[in-house]
């Protein structure tokens, strides 16, 4: 193993050269906010919340897909990364209708986290309210296409987790949405095992469990944690 | 000392926040030692005054009674808090923006779905008309301080009228302080 040594907030650490600087940075106990990111599964860089500024480079960098490198001087908490993930969390909730007083993740979302950590008590930009559709075809399951921040969280864990591949994105810039099967009713997709594994990965309401109300709906992402260990690391008690 | 003019309004909401408000219980005597209260839904006061200094406002702005209301509070109010989810987001009053205009959605509740003698209500002067779109109060003037949720529970109400009180201006930070829904 290849050992880099780096600088994150003036902290000196060491990392292996495979590390993400996201990763290196959770050993060092330094926290950075994400939300596309997911424990066990491949990572994107799809909704910039975990942006670093690194010395040298005049672009900002997502630290979940940027690999460490021998001395690197990275800091995560500049006035400048602060403004711009208040302005990312912003517009999640102005592109989509996050009308979270009637939605079944209240006080148990990680969008509403985020907005917390970062400081957002209202949005400045001006709301889109896009009309989408629902789906309730699945037995078990619905998906509230109102809720939808692409993280694609849940396209990756049914893909690399369960194997099923029942989501994928479909379209391009504003027009893109997750789609089940071929853009099917996901109750219609025969893919789907019903593991509930998407329903565990969405960070929001937009996947969720049939008949639950808000205090009951919670997602647990431990299990896929677990999963992914048990099946990389051959690791299968908890 | 001289008291603080406080102003409470109420827009397109469903005076649920109003409710919140009044759970203050025996805070509120506390607090009417100290403020008078120029103008609001629960005294019976016509026009909206000069001078005051705080109005907290719940709801949207969804029609023009909404919309002339909110401009002259902005001209007359030194200090305007959204109050609310509704008023910060435009909530759920703001769920028929998805549906169009203001049009599909008079037409669907009062033609489509009226039983008996279908009929738009029409009668200028007396039943204000829907804007097109309903918007967070901040999209139309321009806003002091930001107390979201659906309502916000009395302590947190209490946790930025407080401060304010004293001319010291409430941090909303962390989840004390910031929730919605
Ligand atoms: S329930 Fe399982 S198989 Fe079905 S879409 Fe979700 S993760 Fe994929
Ligand atoms: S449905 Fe949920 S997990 Fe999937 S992309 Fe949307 S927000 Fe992310
Ligand atoms: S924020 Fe909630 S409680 Fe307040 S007026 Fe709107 S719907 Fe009612
Ligand atoms: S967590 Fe890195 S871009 Fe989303």
């Amino acid at each position: 193993m290849t050992v880099k040594t780096l600088t994150i907030n003036d902290q000196l650490i060491t990392a292996s050269a495979e590390q993400t600087i996201l990763d290196a940075a959770k050993e060092a106990e330094i926290k950075i906010p994400t939300l596309c990111h997911l424990e066990g599964v491949s990572d994107v860089g799809a909704c910039r919340l975990c942006l670093v500024e690194i010395e040298g480079s005049s672009k900002l960098q997502p630290a979940c897909v940027t690999q460490v490198q021998e001395g690197m001087v990275i800091q995560t908490e500049t006035e400048k990364l602060k403004e711009y993930r208040r302005m990312a969390v912003e517009l999640l909730f102005a592109e989509g209708n996050h009308v979270c007083a009637v939605c079944v993740v209240n006080g148990n979302c990680q969008l509403q986290n985020v907005a917390i950590k970062v400081g957002m008590d209202h949005s400045r930009f001006p709301y889109k309210f896009p009309k989408r559709e629902v789906d309730l075809s699945h037995r078990l399951f619905g998906m509230d296409h109102n809720r939808c921040i692409l993280c694609t969280r849940c396209v990756r864990v049914c893909d690399e987790i369960e194997g099923a591949h029942v989501w994928d994105v479909a379209n391009r810039g504003g027009q893109s949405f997750i789609v089940s099967g071929i853009n099917q009713p996901w109750g219609e997709v025969d893919a789907c095992t019903s593991c509930g594994k998407c329903v565990d990965a969405c960070p929001t309401g937009a996947i969720f469990r049939q008949g639950s109300t808000a205090s009951e709906m919670t997602c647990d992402r431990s299990t896929l944690e677990f999963l992914h260990r048990a099946r990389t690391k051959k690791e299968w008690t908890r | 000392m001289k008291k603080i003019k406080l102003a409470t309004v109420w827009l397109a909401g469903c005076s649920g926040c109003h409710m919140s408000f009044l759970d203050l219980d025996e805070w509120l005597l506390e607090l009417a030692q100290k403020v008078d209260i120029v103008y609001s839904p629960i005294a019976d006061i016509k026009d909206y005054p000069d001078g005051v200094d705080i109005c907290l406002v719940e709801g949207a702005i969804a029609n023009e009674e909404n919309l002339a209301l909110i401009k002259e509070i902005r001209q007359k109010t030194k200090f305007i808090i959204s109050f609310g989810d509704c008023a910060v987001t435009a909530n759920v009053p703001g769920m028929r923006n998805m549906l169009g205009p203001a049009e599909t959605v008079l037409k669907r509740s009062y033609l489509e779905l009226g039983d008996i003698t279908p009929q738009l209500p029409q009668e200028p002067g007396i039943v204000p008309e829907l804007l097109d779109r309903v918007s967070p109060v901040h999209e139309v003037v321009n806003v002091d301080l930001f107390l979201p949720g659906c309502p916000p529970n009395a302590a947190r109400i209490r946790s930025v009228i407080e401060p304010l009180l004293k001319g010291e201006s409430p941090v909303m930070e962390g989840r004390k302080m910031i929730k919605f829904g």
